[in-house]
């Protein structure tokens, strides 16, 4: 078997990959779903319309799509500069942490700063706290060479149990009865609803926002030029003249803040104060939002909505047809796959030689 | 200081020392094949949950416990075989096909345990291999024969991987792949044969925890393991002799940190050491990152033809 590059990619081969790797992601799912023995065609219908179908399934897809995009960003910015982040996950704790550190409920009710400052201060130092984390893995590997993919993974770990020890110690809430949760934040710094009567909160816009200034700082900026040329080819651009370790150092401050970020708008917009179990691996999911959006910002957007739909439309599908939500996770991975190698063989003819 | 040499003193420290070094030498040396034919293989982290949980589970449904590794090294394998598909066959992103697959197999484990397990809450169990009591040898004779054969496989690996001809194809195509087309070698079978075989490894690493050292699947158990692994191969070089070091060297202290934090005396958080494992592999990466000599064609995919 070898692979021959395609001269030029033919139309018919963009829009039939998608659509493959649609159908083999959902024919893989539903024979996972027969085994569960529920019916299919059922099954499927449950799982669009807890997600999509109507208002209240479009509000939580929001809610949950909201911490994904901003992962997914972090993840998209770090890819295309070729540092593999896998370690947003940790990154998105940190930053929660240091939101409720800045703008949380202490023993003397807290900072009296004006809001607006307090507030900024909160989403400061939760990307911070994000980049710093992010910071010694790239350092450790432009000095050293030390692989990011795998200091980063092992940081989560770290990140979560420095998290459990600081909620079992310092950050605390005294009121909490035997289950480890921090101080609240500050309710004047939450973030306001979107829709009444929703979970949908201001974060989202400030999601798509940031969306937008990514894609803009990618395409339209020296940095954004010199972020992708450092990915392209590191070689190429630093005799280019890109100053390729100054970028990579500024690529994992930006994704770490990102997906500090991501901790401190949850925070704010769900949850009120850190628990252990605040992200149901939103990091990890931001990598496979990062991949199906080909690493564009846009894409980030609309590849997190998916993603959340899947999720909140098997918790739901779940309660009625009791087919695991894992199937989420399911669909979620095979999509990732198979739009791997759909998005290569438009690029690629495979010749079985 | 005299806490320590109690510690130490223990037949049973040592005992759990090499209980917790057995699934990472199976791991590792996983890794190792796979890295010496020149491919990533982040898929580990996965294929060490879906190990455990084939395994665990065709001994549930009634197999004998060494049919259960069987089925974890199959479901091992046949990752790996998907893993050698996309990034051997279709020359993918070996950092994200990997890290695809972990997600997959995790994904499927869990749901194929809840779909066999719907409501349960104390984890079903089956009966786990036995110490070998009869064989005399101290804290050997507290071992599973699963943990003997972990240890009888660094040297055969190493045998194998530095005196065989088949070996030296792996090693070949994992530093010069054209180099061995040359000498008519398939490296794309070469390479497959590798990831499949380490991953099989990866799977029994797997089965070692639902069939060893606890009786049931748990959601987590796998906790980091094989991420651990691809740090441990870094820093023993990718050699099978300094793969065992590694890992018993990390379960030492791994197995430290469980009885400092028991016996009490200590007014740190426990948290502290349960993130020393973790704290210890980056160290392990940063002290051999200089003098480490990665296979040279690792992470390159190998296109015939192009240069």
């Amino acid at each position: 078997m070898r692979l021959e590059k395609r001269h030029q990619a033919s139309p018919l081969a963009h829009v039939l990959a998608p659509l493959g790797a649609i159908a083999f992601t959902l024919l893989i799912s539903a024979l996972l779903v027969l085994w569960a023995g529920a019916p299919v065609g059922r099954t499927y219908g449950l799982l669009v319309q807890g997600g999509f179908g109507s208002l209240f399934a479009w509000s939580e897809t929001l809610t949950r799509a909201t911490p994904l995009i901003f992962t997914g960003l972090a993840a998209a910015v770090a890819f295309r500069a070729r540092l593999f982040n896998i370690g947003a996950e940790g990154q998105l704790y940190a930053g929660a942490l240091a939101a409720v550190a800045v703008g949380g409920v202490h023993d003397s009710a807290g900072w009296a700063l004006p809001l607006p400052l307090l507030f900024t201060l909160m989403l400061l130092a939760a990307a911070a706290a994000g980049a710093l984390l992010l910071l010694g893995p790239a350092l450790l590997k432009s000095r050293l060479g030390v692989d990011e993919v795998v200091t980063t993974l092992l940081l989560n770990f770290m990140a979560l149990l420095g998290v459990s020890a600081l909620l079992d110690g310092p950050m605390k809430d005294p009121t909490a009865l035997g289950w480890p949760q921090s101080v609240a934040l500050q309710p004047e710094l939450e973030l306001s609803r979107l829709i009444e009567g929703t979970r949908v909160h201001t974060g989202l816009l400030l999601a798509a926002a940031l969306c937008l200034a990514v894609w803009v700082l990618m395409r339209f900026t020296v940095l954004g030029f010199d972020i992708r040329a450092t990915g392209a080819n590191a070689r190429a651009a630093a005799f280019a003249g890109v100053a390729t370790g100054r970028t990579a150092l500024l690529v994992a401050l930006l994704s770490g803040a990102l997906a500090g970020l991501a901790g401190a708008i949850e925070v704010a917009g769900r949850t009120s104060y850190v628990t252990l179990d605040m992200s149901p691996g939103y990091g990890y999911s931001g990598i496979v939002i990062a991949m199906l959006a080909g690493l564009h910002p846009l894409g980030v957007l609309a590849a997190s909505i998916f993603v959340a739909g899947v999720q909140v439309g098997a918790d739901s599908m779940s309660r009625a047809v009791g087919v695991p939500t894992y199937i989420a996770d399911v669909i979620v991975a095979a999509s990732l796959l198979s739009v791997l190698v759909a998005t290569l063989l438009t690029q690629y003819r495979v010749r079985l030689k | 200081m005299t806490e320590l040499l109690d510690i130490l003193a223990q037949p049973a420290f040592w005992v759990a020392v090499l209980r917790i070094a057995t699934p990472l030498i199976f791991g590792t040396l996983g890794v190792l094949l796979c890295e010496r034919a020149g491919v990533l293989n982040l898929g580990i982290e996965g294929i060490l949950v879906a190990g455990a949980f084939t395994g665990w589970l065709g001994v549930y449904l009634g197999l004998p416990l060494w049919g259960g590794v069987a089925v974890a090294a199959l479901t091992g394998a046949a990752f790996g075989l998907l893993h050698a598909a996309l990034t051997v066959g279709l020359a993918l992103s070996q950092h994200v096909a990997g890290l695809g697959i972990t997600l997959l197999a995790t994904a499927l484990s869990y749901y194929g345990y809840r779909v066999s397990f719907p409501k349960v809450n104390t984890p079903p169990t089956i009966t786990p291999f036995a110490p070998m009591e009869g064989l005399g040898i101290p804290v050997l004779s507290g071992q599973t024969p699963l943990t003997l054969l972990a240890l009888l496989l660094v040297p055969a690996l190493a045998w194998w991987l530095y005196r065989t001809p088949s070996g030296l194809a792996l090693r070949m195509v994992g530093e010069n792949p054209q180099a061995a087309e040359g000498q008519g070698l398939s490296v794309g079978r070469t390479r497959t044969a590798g990831i499949v075989a380490g991953s099989a490894l990866m799977g029994v690493a797997g089965s070692f925890l639902t069939l060893s050292a606890f009786n049931a699947f748990f959601f987590n158990m796998v906790n980091g393991r094989g991420w651990i692994c691809v740090a441990l191969v870094v820093f023993a070089s990718w050699r099978p002799g300094k793969a065992l070091l590694g890992a018993l060297l990390f379960a030492f202290f791994d197995a430290l940190q469980l009885r400092l934090q028991q016996s009490g005396g200590s007014t740190l958080p426990y948290q502290l050491y349960l993130m020393l494992p973790y704290a210890l592999s980056i160290l392990a990466l940063v002290v051999v990152a200089r003098k480490a000599s990665y296979p040279q064609a690792l992470m390159k995919p190998y296109r015939k033809g192009e240069r």
